[in-house]
């Protein structure tokens, strides 16, 4: 197994060099550049504020020249946020979606498992149906529709209510403003996780070594908590391992909505203001994620199912 | 499968009369494909017919619909210029926008768009996936190897983030984007197929092919890709959703169609700005985008219960 975990971690550096490569041309490709503006700067001004970063060189010096200060960790100044280097942005702006992204999880979590749970235990009743079709909608309304739409009850319709919420800002990270953002983000996952445990519950319900269990004469409950639960839980570790790496990396469109200082907006901005050492910081970041979220997932997993074998 | 039951292992000259008679009248008795079965079992699925007829129902109105209706969706009518309330008189059926343009010309326009990318993204997604998938599958070795190590490596790559750098890079063309979400949304499909295409691989009837001297390709055209079409058709109807999901994503954002064209998606963000003074701007478009994304998604379940039988 270790063998195999070694393999998928020397696999990754390739990965991580083709994320690397791959998005610093797509991002040269774009046209004009950061430092473009509505007045255009006199070509003098331009000449030396592109020598000051280097971008007057071939774009194979360029490129080298990223890659070996990257090995070193450094991922260069910010070309838009004046005196920012990107590490120090991204150590602004990931806290605050990791913050955001872990409470989401555990409120997906916490909700989205009894809830399914409790559906597969009543399979076919008027709570099963109700709790399914709330997951539906939770999945097919999306969160750019859920966020101004809740934006719109709690901070305007019950405004001058107890129940008002800020619906914008940070405020250094205050309980009231997480409120929206959090509920938000998690609305979807909680609609996923909720049908996957469901399903897979019921699966699980039905094999045989459960209904051995029950003709032992286990009651009912141990059953569940004891046999059922533990397989039934793979297809959701499956998902959330990739659910956790979008929640992590900030859901662009909740930080956009709700103006948080996260790196999905750092991201979204940037691309536009084609601040290239910005989007490729956040880029790599997110692949760094990925990756190694996944080797979590299969490590879990291995915990999980017995019968999981790597090669 | 027909319910007469048939005796087998002999032949009919030895069976009694009554037998033989059954065996005759079995003759008549119409086979049903595995496609007539599946279309019963989707039409005894209410949710999923309702939910069907709904779609076509809101893609003829979203296509034929700006026939009938007085506005273009680009055309601002000058003596508003502002969000007002719907005004019969003028034939603004459900008022205007903040530019005085009218609303239900623009989610109309809107609706096509979204339609548009789903239908031929999921197509661009479903010709590489399906190809993809069917060659590893099928030539199996070195092929295989290198197609699942690339799309593993895709897998890794944190995709929303390049259609954005590809959408900011292309200045936001209209078909490009089709493109790009297809070139995303093809992995799951390939691996699906691949699956799939493995199990098929070593039945008799491509042994059978195999014989008869059909070539690598024709095999794969004429007798995998027909047999996976099922699953297919399946995940189609789940990608399509999807699809919509991410170009309205990408509009909300302000990156995918270029005003004064306008999609669901576009028209929600500008609707987020205004709601205060008209939520209708806002919830209008999320309604229309909501409903076809339910009944894509409820279609799809029924497809797959129709056309998988392990579930049944």
């Amino acid at each position: 197994m270790w063998a195999y975990f070694t393999r998928r971690l020397i696999i990754a550096i390739p990965t991580l060099w083709v994320v690397i490569t791959v998005a610093f041309f797509l991002m040269r490709l774009a046209p004009g550049g950061p430092f473009d503006q509505e007045a255009p700067l006199p070509p003098e001004i331009m000449a030396n504020l592109k020598a000051a970063y280097g971008l007057d060189q071939p774009l194979w010096w360029q490129y080298f020249n990223y890659l070996g200060n990257l090995l070193q960790g450094d991922f260069g100044p910010s070309f838009k946020y004046k005196d920012f280097s990107v590490t120090e942005l991204i150590g602004q702006g990931f806290p605050v979606s990791v913050q955001n992204g872990f409470a989401a999880l555990i409120l997906a979590v916490a909700v989205g498992i009894p809830l399914g749970a409790m559906a597969a235990l009543k399979q076919n009743s008027g709570a099963d149906h109700a709790a399914m079709t709330v997951a539906m909608t939770g999945i097919v309304i999306p969160n750019f529709v859920v966020g101004p739409l809740l934006a719109l009850i709690f901070g305007i319709w019950l405004k001058e209510t107890v129940f008002a919420l800020p619906v914008a800002g940070w405020n250094d990270g205050a309980f009231a403003n997480r409120i929206l953002p959090v509920v938000c983000l998690a609305l979807p996952f909680i609609a996923y996780i909720a049908r996957i445990t469901r399903a897979s519950l019921i699966e699980t319900l039905h094999t045989n070594y459960v209904r051995t269990a029950r003709a032992k004469g286990l009651p009912f409950r141990l059953v569940v908590l004891r046999h059922a639960f533990k397989s039934a839980m793979i297809p959701v570790v499956t998902y959330i391992g990739p659910a956790t790496v979008f929640l992590l990396t900030g859901s662009m469109v909740i930080e956009t909505i709700f103006g948080l200082p996260g790196i999905g907006r750092y991201f979204v901005q940037g691309a536009l203001n084609r601040d290239y050492t910005l989007v490729m910081g956040v880029t790599i970041l997110a692949a760094s994620l990925v990756i190694t979220i996944n080797l979590l997932v299969d490590l879990v997993y291995a915990w999980l199912d017995p019968k999981v074998r790597y090669e | 499968m027909s319910d007469t039951p048939i005796p087998s292992g002999r032949s009919k000259a030895n069976l009694s009369v009554p037998h033989a008679q059954a065996l005759d009248t079995a003759a008549e008795v119409e086979g049903r494909s595995l496609w007539q079965d599946a279309f019963r079992r989707l039409q005894a699925n209410r949710a999923a017919m309702a939910s069907a007829v709904v779609l076509i129902v809101m893609a003829v109105i979203c296509f034929a619909g700006p026939l009938f209706v007085p506005w273009s969706y680009e055309e601002i009518d000058w003596d508003i210029l502002e969000a007002a309330p719907p005004d019969f008189e003028k034939g603004h059926y459900l008022g205007t926008d903040s530019l005085g343009r009218d609303l239900l010309a623009r989610i109309l326009q809107g609706g096509q768009v979204s339609f548009q990318v789903g239908i031929l993204a999921t197509a661009v997604a479903l010709v590489i996936g399906v190809s993809v998938g069917a060659v590893a599958g099928f030539v199996g070795g070195r092929v295989d190897q290198f197609l699942m190590r690339f799309v593993d490596v895709m897998y890794a790559v944190p995709l929303m983030f390049f259609i954005i750098i590809l959408m900011v890079v292309f200045g936001r063309n209209f078909y490009l984007m089709f493109l790009a979400i297809g070139f995303v949304e093809w992995l799951t499909m390939s691996r699906i197929v691949r699956g799939q295409t493995l199990t098929l691989k070593n039945k008799e009837f491509i042994e059978a092919a195999r014989a008869s001297g059909g070539s690598t390709a024709s095999i794969i055209i004429r007798h995998i890709v027909p047999n996976v079409l099922g699953v297919v058709i399946v995940y189609v109807t789940l990608t399509i959703p999807q699809v919509i999901l991410l170009e309205s994503f990408l509009s909300f954002l302000g990156l995918g169609v270029q005003p004064p064209m306008t999609s669901w998606g576009a028209l929600i963000a500008e609707g987020a700005q205004e709601m205060e003074i008209t939520p209708r701007t806002l919830i209008l478009p999320a309604v229309c985008l909501s409903t076809t994304l339910f009944c894509f998604n409820f279609l799809g379940d029924g497809l797959r219960d129709a056309l998988d039988p392990k579930d049944r």
